[in-house]
């Protein structure tokens, strides 16, 4: 029956559901490493993204940010660059060019599959709002109120999640992995019984009466 | 049914209740055959394919006529005579329940009512003008089935996720569904990151109990009644586009008090206006915005963006034709952001019954209510003041601040703006109105201050671009109050920030409250009431007195616009019997 297949199992290969380059934009962004990158063709198509905002010379939010991102990247490990690419795109670029970002990424240990970007101030502006469009101007038009925020896309699925930056780790990781293609149930069904152990350990904890059932 | 000892030791229901439930479906069972069952339970039928987005945010829906659709009326759902799988103190991991703690108080509140409902896609037409649209809806219903409950009758509701596996684009083909504001344990209360996915089920046990069950046995504090909740998809940062979707419904409960029948020869009966369809109306307001194309618009990024049709129980600018005699109206927001500020277009004042669903102490009239996201106004209209032939419009009056996007404006030249639906009296009843509002509509329990064991305070800022609440945000494994059972507490709300725009309806689940002060001054009769949802402007401070009672486990408090909700604008907290008093 087509509707329990939908239900329990692969889904058949579908065509993407990208919102595209025409939503994305194609601008052309330089990484801290110095690489010319089209911003949709070579960071955004068929890939998983965690993207955020910052600025080198930002004290408040950003280096907390950077930090957690860091860690992030750690506890993907090897996913990151294969599965899921992390960009970090600069507010400032009249400020921020190729060597500013490649000596602030420097001590976090940004490795490969997460890059800074910087680019023209327009194209960047546009990318912006695009990806983190409030539709209040006191949000949109002041560049402070971009950095705490990830905002993560699976583009094939057009799904979108975000993460405030000043959450854990574990929740930045468990974000990225929601715009994730829906696991075969019977792998869903198995992670349940783990969940479950910690679901029991934690209520038995908190509940005297679970013995009165 | 033969019930064996290894499924008691699994945890699964008593003897007693196995029998109870066995003799009901026994009997049901001989009058349903399986084909029967089939017809009268028919499997839904095969998902609609996925939309592709529009092209582009529209500025405007499209133009629809106002007032060429009746309103409709979400049926209740068909109650079950049996479950299969059989119900269980323990989720039933290898039917495909998704994980969970055991039902608290189980043999307690054995359900006597079982119901098996289905989130899925189907397509609904919102209006004759534009063509049928994809959404999700409980049993594929746009609202969902309003459950018609009675107090000491538990329900158990399965929910299932048939949303598609292959889901692309708005939302998330996971839910957790929230009896807002039922008095639930934790476990079945729809917490945020207690999400399950397709194919998967759960079973939400609703005691509909009062609260205070324990401090005054047998039943728990009368003065306690809700009676108009609602219920919706409540799953971290996606709750906005999946209720937006159509993830929501209502939720009555009666009790000897608020009976539902305006002839109850019982002393202790109000008699309200009554007969859920018929004089007892939900009025669920959605507003939604609609492609070139007329589909619902439903595309990424971001949150939900308001919109500019105004729907009424899943229908655009409806009509209802009333006799010459009162009606209750159940006023729901579902949002997921706008705010309405309801009145009569004859000036005529609405008789407010129940806030959040709990009756005042006594009627009050009123020019005009002010709805925030998910609060609920009970209101009786007496059509007999106004001749046959009259027409009443239901209006709003709020405008609601966007910023830099302008506010989608119904296309110019439509002949009435901001009407929500038309009254049509049509003519004097067929049976006299046998139904009265006394002047006397219940009592409160007392707001007794040397109960309160801690006061806490929690401060709605946004930092960076962040909603934080305590300057935290949204952590399922981090509580930010740890209460003891059987507590009294005093909360006070404070919105860090001064500007206009950041409004934050407040919703804290669990137990009604009662607002002590809003700013230094006593409330506003309006929201003198039991309530569970309270508007916090720019700059307010807000008192509130709870009590804790009854059931354990983590909730939540968190502002209701959705939009914010899912920007993590909401922290957990935790009732237990260990911590400190």
């Amino acid at each position: 029956m087509k509707r329990r297949a939908l239900l329990t199992g692969e889904p058949a290969p579908r065509p993407s559901a990208s919102l595209g380059p025409d939503y994305y934009t194609n601008a052309v962004l330089r990484t801290h490493e110095g690489r010319e990158v089209r911003f949709y063709d070579d960071l955004m198509k068929d890939k998983i993204v965690a993207i955020n905002f910052i600025y080198t010379w930002c004290e408040n939010t950003c280096p907390l940010s950077t930090a957690n991102m860091a860690r992030v990247q750690k506890a993907l490990g090897a996913r990151v660059g294969r599965d899921v690419h992390m960009y970090s795109f600069t507010l400032k670029p009249w400020q921020d060019d190729v060597a500013a970002l490649k000596e602030y990424a420097k001590p976090y240990g940004a490795g490969p599959g997460w890059e800074f970007l910087t680019g023209d101030n327009y194209d960047l502006e546009t990318i912006r709002f695009r990806l983190f469009r409030w539709d209040h101007p006191a949000l949109d038009f002041n560049l402070e109120q971009h950095v705490g925020m990830v905002r993560i896309i699976n583009d094939r699925l057009d799904r979108w999640s975000m993460c405030p930056t000043l959450a854990t780790t574990r929740q930045v990781v468990d974000a990225i992995s929601w715009v994730e293609p829906t696991k075969p149930l019977a792998v869903r069904k198995r992670e349940n019984v783990a969940t479950q152990a910690r679901i029991d350990a934690e209520t038995r904890h908190l509940h005297a009466i679970v013995a009165r059932n | 049914m033969s019930k064996s000892l290894d499924d008691l030791e699994r945890g699964e229901i008593t003897r007693r209740a196995a029998l109870q439930l066995g003799a009901a479906a026994g009997a049901a069972g001989m009058l349903l055959s399986g084909k029967a069952e089939a017809q009268q339970y028919p499997e839904p039928p095969d998902p609609p394919p996925q939309p592709t987005p529009c092209p582009t945010r529209p500025a405007n829906s499209p133009p629809t006529r106002p007032f060429v659709q009746q309103l409709p009326m979400p049926l209740p759902p068909i109650p079950r005579a049996f479950l299969s799988p059989t119900p269980a103190v323990g989720p039933n991991l290898n039917a495909g329940e998704a994980p969970r703690a055991a039902h608290q108080r189980w043999n307690e509140f054995l359900p006597r009512v079982l119901y098996d409902v289905r989130a899925r896609p189907a397509m609904h037409r919102f209006h004759p003008d534009l063509p049928e649209t994809y959404i999700w809806g409980f049993d594929g219903r746009v609202p969902g089935p309003t459950f018609l409950s009675w107090y000491d009758f538990p329900a158990l509701v399965r929910i299932h996720n048939d949303l598609p596996v292959d889901h692309v684009g708005f939302g998330i083909n996971e839910i957790t569904v929230h009896l807002h504001n039922g008095h639930t344990a934790s476990e079945s209360d729809g917490f945020a990151s207690d999400f399950y996915g397709p194919g998967l089920w759960k079973d939400f046990h609703y005691p509909n109990v009062l609260a205070g069950y324990d401090q005054y046995p047998p039943k728990g504090d009368p003065r306690e009644a809700m009676h108009t909740l609602w219920y919706h998809d409540h799953r971290h940062s996606f709750t906005s586009p999946n209720s937006y979707r159509g993830l929501a419904g209502m939720y009555l409960l009666f009790d000897d008090k608020d009976t539902g029948n305006e002839y109850d020869p019982r002393p202790s009966a109000l008699r309200l206006p009554g007969g859920y369809g018929l004089f007892d109306i939900p009025l669920i307001l959605a507003d939604k915005l609609f492609c070139a194309d007329g589909q619902l618009f439903s595309n990424n990024p971001g949150g939900v963006p308001l919109g500019d049709k105004f729907t009424v129980n899943g229908a655009i600018q409806p009509y209802f034709r009333v006799f010459r005699r009162k009606y209750r109206f159940r006023l729901l927001n579902t949002g997921p952001t706008r705010t309405y500020s309801v009145a009569l277009s004859n000036g005529a004042p609405l008789k407010v019954i129940a806030t959040d669903g709990n009756l005042l102490q006594s009627a009050i009239d009123t020019p005009s209510i002010q709805i925030n996201v998910a609060e609920r106004f009970d209101f009786v209209i007496d059509f007999s003041t106004v001749p046959t032939g009259t027409k009443l419009y239901l209006t709003n009056n709020q405008a609601q601040f966007v910023g830099n996007a302008p506010e989608p404006q119904p296309i110019p030249g439509l002949p009435i703006e901001n009407i929500l639906m038309r009254f049509d009296v049509v003519g004097n009843p067929p049976l006299p109105d046998n139904s009265r509002v006394p002047s006397v509509l219940c009592e409160y329990p007392p707001v007794n201050l040397a109960e309160v064991a801690r006061t806490r305070t929690w401060d709605f800022d946004l930092v960076s671009g962040q909603f934080l609440i305590n300057n935290q945000v949204f952590d399922p494994d981090t509580s930010l109050a740890d209460i003891r059972t059987g507590t009294t507490e005093k909360w006070i709300l404070r919105n860090k920030l001064p500007l206009a725009g950041w409004v934050h309806p407040v919703h804290i689940h669990f137990e009604e409250f009662r607002v002590l002060s809003r700013n230094g001054a006593p409330p506003v009769p309006l929201e003198s009431g039991r309530k569970d949802v309270i508007r916090l402007n720019g700059n307010d401070e807000i008192e509130l007195f709870m009590r804790f009672r009854d059931f354990r486990g983590k909730y939540m408090i968190h502002c209701h616009n959705m939009n914010h909700e899912d920007n993590f604008m909401l922290v957990r907290w935790t009732i237990g019997d260990s911590f400190p008093a």
